[in-house]
């Protein structure tokens, strides 16, 4: 098997490693068929919202609601962090120090992190003006599609704290390799599901 | 581009790439919101359709999913899974706003 | 008592009066009676279990050799295991819901209206997803990696990760017996009668819970095979050369991917409504219940492919091998597995057509559901052409597919009615479509597995089951499928609706006796299966095939020590067809030994699955029972496992060539002394698993 062949398509080792690289093709692509079935479920939630995008019950509106300002920033910041992980792949496949490595993941912990508090305070915000999920339709399927996002966020962050401990204790042992390839799919996924929400949710709401 | 000899200096590029233009593309749909200057229905397609664009260029930039001959594995998967989430999502909404509109 | 002090926070809503028993004290009825007995069975059973493996000794055995195994063999029996069990326990609900609505025709008859409810609960929601499920999945799991001559499945933790959500949910399934009740809403669980105005009660949650641990397993299952078949073909293994078997497995895991996602949506949006108060599904405040009904069928009409396509592998693998001739229109075949999984997504409306969208979205869904009719009905014709010509042997495997093509199509006919809208309005939620739908199932999924059951047994214990007792439970499930479900047409069309605890019009009385009959005679053919098990093993010595091929096989899991070894094949297979075996006993010695064995790499036991399933199953029990401390460390315990696991490395165990080698010698040796069996005694003791072949 030539070294060039590509074992799964995407984010990939290339001929920097090539034993890890082989290993990878199985472990990277079932990683692809989960986040293909988890984008199922956001698709769902994406339907379930537009199903109940009119059921305000006289209750706060998405326009009341959303702040343009604050939904720009998240998306800088997510963003901003998917370039960062990008360098973390760069650094792992061309093999920069372990400093180099740890402190973009750093960089992106941070991104991440401060993503999370801006969405928090989003919500409390929102709990601050009645806008709570138990108030209507609309209230309760944003509740369930926009955290859910974050929860997802939240794991990927557990998951870099994690990894940044693996890399300490291993180095870049084969499955540390692997599991940061697949943690990279799931963060640059993770910036795809935000594209959808920031554009099907909160610029919606806010079009005048 | 995401071919497994490229220089450490070419990916960096690649990433710097997309970044930018992700930023370009958001900046826009952001700011056709901000300042409406089309109908509403039409600055919603806007905004759809740069999302559309950025989900691609994020699959290229970030996710390196390409046309390439050996990347199919993966495209066919990804394919696939949007012919599903279209008929899925599509599906439900034409059901249940035809249900909604006929119990108005 | 307990709603002081600490004990609302220990025991959440429990009380007594969540114990069966301390019901029938009160209430000596012959509902809540037969509601204790129930739970008494099930500790009794569990009592005797543990007793038994006490005395035994085989604590140790049983852990190391089987529960934290990863052997994708072992994994696929203890699925099946489980399969049985829960098919015993939802075909004596059957049983009790037939003999119920016999005596309850002008008469309150002997099971209360609720009790009744959570009868046809259990029976639905077990049979779909605790025995149809658990059996395809381990039939899979058995068969699939040694057809593609692979040594385990892509994922072999994440094998056993699914096996223990699928059994603690199981699990979860049969606690509600003793403690609490289930739920009352059907297998289905449409709100917003399931919602906490309507069901204050616990018997939803165990519902939602059991349900969402399970099709979490089943999407991991889904992902783990998809990507085997994908990616573990042994070298020749090209995807137009797979046995139909691996393709129907294939196609089915797709849809596990794609469809059980909207299960678990469903579901989860149901428990954000019952626990957080959020008005999805709900009458006020902006619910919109059909949402449900929606997303529950968008999973569900993937689901009925999920389960019968995996029959569809089986039934081909044994007409070809019974008729000792090429599976006929294979391509055809392919394509029509296909054609029915990606259609599988599109014909979900015909649930609900009565649900009140317009007439042109029923047509077109209408008209995709009777597509569905075209590719299937390719299949039936390719087996027939199959068995043209050929040397049929009616053999119990055989027999379960013939019987299969009748009544398959005939509840084919009864599909195409319900797929015509205006028709189905007349008999939407009648009996006519739970005939219907037994009518495709049974025959669907039902005969299939146990044609599977019968076909690779020989392989997976080294000896046949035997034949008189599988011809007497053949006759029993297809006499009593007729007799139980023939007459529910006939109610159904006359408009006696399905899930009636009780009728008034003395008119219907015959046909649920009859109906009644055919129920028992279904008990006594699962009862011959257990005999015929018993009996099977009593008389393995005589039966053995340790020689591994009893049918003069096809594939290549019968070029294998039937047991095979825990690695499957000392050496990769190489393939050149698309009936490796078959061929190569006719070109030359495919018992040939090569020249030298290598060292053998594969997964250690772990106990991360047992711990997973466990420990989710508690915490599901703790959201029932809303015990938040419960919940709050099961969550935490399962988080902390997966991270534990992800640091251990040294995970491989390693067979040194030595004992490959004396493995395989000793089964080459046994191929040596067998005597070649022909065809015709292939059902007697003188099958020793080496074929007579004559070329």
């Amino acid at each position: 098997m030539s070294a060039n062949e590509i074992k799964h398509a995407g984010l990939n080792l290339g001929d920097t490693d090539e034993l890890t690289h082989g290993q990878a093709g199985s472990a990277v692509f079932g990683f692809w068929v989960f986040l293909m079935s988890d984008a199922v479920i956001f698709a769902l939630l994406f339907a379930t919202y537009g199903v109940m995008l009119p059921a305000t019950v006289g209750g706060p509106t998405p326009a009341s609601e959303y702040k343009i300002l604050s939904a720009f920033l998240e998306t800088l910041t997510l963003l901003t962090s998917s370039f960062t992980f990008g360098m973390v792949s760069v650094a792992m496949k061309h093999g920069a120090s372990r400093r180099q490595l740890l402190s973009w993941m750093g960089v992106t912990l941070v991104l991440g992190a401060a993503f999370l508090g801006m969405e928090l305070h989003d919500f409390t915000t929102m709990f601050g003006d009645g806008a709570y999920p138990t108030r209507s339709g609309y209230l309760s399927s944003f509740f369930a599609l926009v955290p859910l996002h974050g929860l997802h966020v939240f794991f990927g962050s557990v998951w870099i704290i994690v990894m940044m401990v693996q890399v300490m204790t291993f180095g870049l042992d084969a499955r540390v390799k692997i599991n940061i390839l697949r943690l990279s799919l799931f963060w640059h996924f993770l910036d795809i599901v935000w594209i959808a929400i920031f554009s099907v949710v909160y610029l919606q709401g806010l079009i005048r | 581009m995401s071919g497994p000899n490229d220089s450490k200096r070419d990916e960096i590029r690649s990433y710097a790439i997309g970044y930018c233009v992700a930023l370009a593309l958001t900046g826009a749909a952001f700011a056709a919101v901000h300042w409406p200057s089309f109908a509403s229905t039409t600055t919603l397609a806007i905004v759809l359709g740069l999302a559309v664009v950025q989900t691609v260029v994020h699959f290229r930039f970030f996710l390196h999913i390409s046309l390439r001959k050996s990347a199919r594995d993966d495209l066919q998967l990804i394919l696939f899974s949007m012919l599903i989430v279209i008929l899925m999502v599509s599906g439900t909404l034409v059901i249940l706003f035809n249900l909604r509109a006929r119990m108005m | 008592m307990m709603t002081q002090g600490i004990w609302p926070a220990v025991l959440g809503r429990f009380d007594w009066h969540a114990l069966p028993f301390v019901r029938a004290w009160e209430n000596p009825t012959a509902s809540e009676i037969i509601g204790a007995g129930a739970a008494l069975l099930v500790i009794i059973g569990a009592v005797v279990v543990v007793v038994l493996i006490t005395r035994l000794g085989k604590w140790r055995y049983l852990w190391s050799e089987w529960l934290t195994s990863l052997d994708h063999k072992k994994i696929g029996i203890m699925y099946i295991v489980l399969a049985f069990v829960m098919l015993s326990r939802a075909l004596i609900e059957a049983v009790l819901i037939r003999m119920q609505q016999a005596a309850a025709i002008d008469n309150a008859g002997f099971i209360a209206p609720d009790h009744f409810a959570q009868l046809f609960s259990t029976h639905g929601s077990i049979m779909i997803f605790f025995m149809a499920m658990p059996f395809l999945v381990g039939l899979i799991n058995y068969v699939m990696p040694l057809q593609i001559g692979s040594r385990d499945v892509a994922f072999p933790l994440l094998n056993s990760i699914s096996l223990w959500l699928t059994g603690g949910a199981a699990g979860l399934m049969m606690v509600s017996l003793v403690i609490g009740e289930f739920s009352t809403g059907g297998w289905s669980g449409y709100p917003p009668y399931t919602e906490l105005a309507f069901s204050p009660g616990v018997g939803p949650d165990y519902w939602i819970w059991a349900v969402t641990l399970g099709s979490i397993g089943s999407t991991l299952t889904g992902i783990n095979f998809a990507v085997t078949v994908y990616k573990m073909r042994c070298p020749g293994m090209y995807l137009m050369r797979m046995p139909l078997f691996v393709w129907t497995s294939l196609c089915t895991s797709i849809l596990m991917i794609f469809a059980m996602p909207a299960l678990t949506v469903a579901t989860a949006l149901l428990a954000l409504d019952r626990y957080l108060g959020f008005h999805f599904f709900t009458n006020d405040l902006g619910g919109n219940m059909m949402n449900y009904a929606n997303l529950f069928w968008l999973f569900g009409h993937p689901e009925v492919y999920i389960l019968i396509l995996p029959a569809f592998g089986v039934y081909s693998e044994v007409v070809s091998t019974f008729s000792t001739k090429q599976l006929y229109g294979y391509t055809s075949l392919v394509l029509a597995t296909m054609a029915i999984a990606l259609l599988s997504f599109t014909v979900w409306v015909h649930h609900f057509f009565t649900m009140g969208q317009n007439a042109d979205i029923n047509a077109v869904f209408g008209i995709a559901t009777m597509t569905i009719g075209v590719p299937t009905g390719v299949k039936i014709y390719d087996w027939i052409w199959t068995m043209f010509r050929g040397q049929v042997r009616f053999t119990v495997p055989m027999l379960y597919s013939l019987a299969f093509m009748m009544t398959f199509v005939l509840g084919g006919f009864t599909g195409i009615l319900l797929a015509f809208p205006p028709l189905d309005y007349l008999v939407h939620n009648t009996l006519f479509l739970v005939a219907h739908f037994h009518n495709m199932l049974i025959p669907g999924l039902l005969y299939g597995m146990l044609a599977g059951y019968h076909y690779w047994f020989p392989k997976a214990f080294g000896f046949r089951l035997n034949e008189k007792w599988g011809r007497i439970s053949f006759a029993c499930w297809v006499v009593g499928f007729y007799i139980a479900f023939m007459p529910l047409y006939v109610l159904g069309a006359a408009g006696v609706a399905r899930r009636t605890q009780g009728m008034f019009d003395p008119i219907f009385r015959p046909w649920f006796y009859l109906a009644g009959v055919g129920a028992l005679i279904l008990v006594a053919a699962l009862g011959a299966l257990f005999v015929q098990l018993w009996v099977s093993i009593r008389e393995r010595d005589a039966n053995g095939v340790f020689a591994g091929d009893p049918w003069d096989g096809r594939g290549l899991e019968w070029s294998t020590s039937a047991p095979p070894p825990e690695y499957n094949y000392a050496c990769i297979p190489r393939v050149h067809g698309r009936d490796p075996f078959f061929d190569a006993k006719r070109r030359d010695d495919p018992y040939a030994p090569p020249a030298s064995y290598d060292a053998i790499e594969l997964p250690k036991s772990s106990m991360t699955g047992p711990m997973i399933g466990v420990v989710g199953a508690a915490t599901a029990f703790g959201l029932v029972w809303h015990m938040w401390w419960l919940t709050i460390i099961g969550v935490l315990a399962i988080i902390a496992t997966v991270i534990a696991r992800s640091f251990a490395r040294h995970v491989h165990q390693i067979f040194p060539p030595d004992e490959v080698k004396r493995t395989e010698r000793r089964w080459l040796r046994a191929v040596a002394e067998a005597t070649p069996t022909s065809r015709e005694v292939e059902m007697t003791s003188v099958n020793q698993g080496v074929a007579e072949v004559s070329s």
